[in-house]
């Protein structure tokens, strides 16, 4: 079995963690991996822990990243640094706030697209071009310019 | 021509359900079910809400009595609600295919316990699949009906929070019509009177044999042969999580796991030097295939607690025992910035009342700093135990004691808690609050009978009145009040209703802040 990559985004409920991922797994997919996303919901709206995995690959067992293999670890929220980091892999990327230009951010519901650029900057194979057609078939239309314009300013960092 | 696309499991069981031509979708919302009747929905299926489990299976009954196709969903402890009627349709069966999803929720993400419901199956006969990502949770809920109808059987559809939350890969096929409905009379088949219930339970029994051997011609086990040192015989999630720790095992999955294709496990477990049962929850499996004297390993007790994965798998087929680090703890939910719970809750808490809470967002109040739940079992539980201990206790603990409910809870299995406070009324009378934040706000805002609107949001011209439906009863004192504008006013109320030996309902009213936004655009676009 070829290796997969996997990839752990964590944040606090209502900040868009799921969407992150929702995004990321649509982008992988329509690549040609194979890819699979897992989370907990439910309990994810009441402003607790939230974290989102994203594994691809030629094939995708298991939907959960193993503990301590992410290849990248996304966290929105300073708070969540800590009790995620055992998620990642030795030598793994770990992506947070002070990535990305924040104090640019045109309101603070938009922190995921922007660390969403910020990571997508991790794969030079998929073109700018992808990522901009999945943000406007996954979200609301009426915002999707001033998205692209976090998502370029995390991708740009 | 398939098209692909990336699903969770519970949407790919909608899509299945609607291109299989599903008459009816209904189910009592609960994590991690939720989401399939509401997409079942959202692309085109017919789908509602029913007040709880029960009612939904007993309506998803009714559909396959009349020939129809039913998808009927509920979470694990869902079932324990609707067991009544799961029990003897299982005897009965229906002309039509009556498909119950159950999603188990290992590990307890949204659960008050876990209950592993593949028991079920076993103790009420019914035959069961288990899935094991989105693909199999799409072409396995169309077999289901397909068998369902060959066999009158009802099929217990069990799935997990991974398999319901994970998206992967899935091929859809064609959709196909929705066939015509009708209703033959057959009282033998279908009115489990004591001389027809014996025969059909020897018809169930026969119905399981046939079955398994269904199951032995593989159509849903998957073999992988790689070595003969390790084989694997496993179920759902945990098969995927097998694949990744032991990629050099032999495995055996079993996606239709009642009744077992013993002959087939048998041969595996005999072809390889030593087989592990590697499954989540309880051991089942591995009791069945003991049971029948197949040579296999169990899993140690630790790993009957909580979820699998891919690490604990690892441990599970070494053998190793050494404890189990605790995850990092991160942020516990808790009630939102603004929740008109709190202030409900800020009043008992303050005037040191004992409460007996119930399932739902304001569960949550027994978390500091409320602190202000004090019995939490089931869903409605909070006014019949709460009369139990008002029964019992001493006069000065039992006027402190106040149930605490909320407005879809009071429509799943509340109204049944009302109807036993007026007739067995205690000595000291009882108080309700009625917590109505216009939603099902712990599974996603869902609409319920008392919202004024039906599952998709539109209107419903008939809504069940809260205040009306305990004042029917014969509730001696109801008020409605909003504890958070009238503080006061609601506090003084609360002293004075626990000081009195009548029955009260005290309905604290103000929609749920989440919701609140989504209400005024159902309503602007009604």
């Amino acid at each position: 079995m070829e290796r997969v990559t996997n990839i752990t985004v964590s944040g606090l409920g209502g900040q868009g963690v799921l969407k992150v991922t929702d995004i990321l797994a649509e982008v992988l997919f329509r690549t040609g991996f194979d890819v699979k996303k897992s989370e907990v919901h439910g309990m994810s709206q009441r402003g607790g822990s939230v974290s989102s995995e994203v594994r691809f690959g030629s094939d995708v067992a298991s939907p959960m990243v193993p503990e301590g293999e992410s290849d990248f670890l996304v966290v929105l929220d300073p708070t969540q640094i800590e009790v995620n980091l055992h998620k990642l892999k030795r030598g793994g990327v770990l992506i947070i706030t002070d990535d990305v230009p924040t104090a640019k951010l045109k309101s603070p519901k938009m922190l995921n697209i922007m660390m969403l650029g910020a990571l997508s900057a991790k794969f030079p194979n998929i073109g700018e071009e992808l990522w901009l057609t999945v943000l406007k078939d996954l979200l609301p239309e009426k915002f999707y310019e001033m998205n692209v314009e976090m998502f370029r300013l995390g991708r740009q960092q | 021509m398939s098209q692909k696309l990336l699903a969770s499991g519970n949407e790919a069981m909608a899509m299945a359900a609607l291109d299989c031509g599903v008459h009816l979708g209904v189910g009592y919302p609960g994590t991690p079910s939720s989401e399939i009747l509401e997409t079942f929905s959202e692309i085109g299926g017919c789908a509602q809400w029913a007040p709880n489990e029960k009612c939904a299976l007993e309506v998803g009954i009714g559909v396959a009595f009349a020939n129809g196709r039913s998808l009927v969903t509920m979470k694990h402890v869902g079932l324990n609600v609707a067991a009544d009627p799961f029990f003897t349709i299982a005897y009965s069966g229906t002309p039509g295919g009556l498909v119950v999803v159950s999603a188990d929720d290992p590990g307890m993400a949204s659960s008050q316990n876990e209950q592993d419901n593949r028991r079920y199956a076993i103790a009420a006969g019914v035959p069961m699949l288990e899935p094991a990502d989105s693909q199999e949770c799409y072409d396995f809920l169309i077999r289901a009906f397909e068998i369902s109808e060959k066999f009158r059987r009802p099929v217990l559809f069990r799935v997990t929070t991974r398999i319901c939350h994970s998206k992967c890969v899935l091929a859809r096929r064609s959709k196909s019509d929705l066939r015509a409905t009708h209703f033959d009379k057959d009282p033998q088949s279908n009115v489990m009177i004591p001389a027809f219930a014996r025969i059909a339970h020897r018809k169930l029994r026969t119905a399981l044999h046939e079955l398994e051997g269904l199951n032995e011609k593989g159509e849903f086990t998957k073999t992988i042969r790689k070595s003969n040192d390790l084989g694997v015989i496993t179920s759902g999630i945990s098969f995927q999580h097998v694949r990744d720790a032991a990629p050099d095992a032999s495995i055996l999955k079993i996606g239709m796991t009642y009744p077992l294709p013993l002959k087939t496990a048998r041969h595996f477990a005999e072809s390889v030097k030593r087989c592990v049962v590697v499954e989540e929850g309880d051991p089942v499996l591995e009791d069945a295939l003991k049971a029948a004297g197949i040579k296999v390993e169990g899993k140690a007790e630790m790993f009957r607690f909580g979820e699998l994965n891919v690490k604990r798998v690892s441990k599970l087929l070494a053998d190793d025992l050494t404890p189990e680090t605790p995850p990092a703890p991160g942020k516990p939910p808790q009630l939102c910035v603004g929740c008109p719970h709190r202030k409900a809750y800020e009043v008992l808490r303050d005037m040191n009342c004992i409460v007996s809470g119930d399932i739902g967002c304001y569960t949550l109040g027994v978390l500091p700093p409320l602190s202000a739940v004090d019995t939490c079992v089931c869903m409605g539980a909070s006014i019949t135990v709460g009369l139990g201990m008002r029964k019992v206790l001493p006069e000065i603990q039992a006027r402190r004691i106040v149930s605490v409910i909320g407005d879809s809870t009071f429509m799943h299995t509340g109204i049944n808690g009302i109807v036993e406070m007026v007739y067995n009324r205690p000595a000291t009378g009882h108080v309700v609050l009625i917590l109505d934040n216009s939603t099902t706000a712990m599974t996603g805002l869902q609409e319920h009978p008392g919202t004024g609107r039906f599952l998709d949001h539109t209107s419903c011209p008939t809504p069940v009145s809260i205040e009306n439906t305990v004042r029917g009863i014969g509730v001696d004192n109801v008020d409605v009040i909003d504890a958070v504008l009238d503080t006061d006013k609601f506090t003084e109320l609360l002293k004075q209703r626990l000081a009195s030996n009548d029955t009260s309902v005290i309905i604290c009213r103000r929609p749920c802040i989440l919701a609140a936004v989504k209400i005024k655009s159902y309503e602007e676009n009604k």
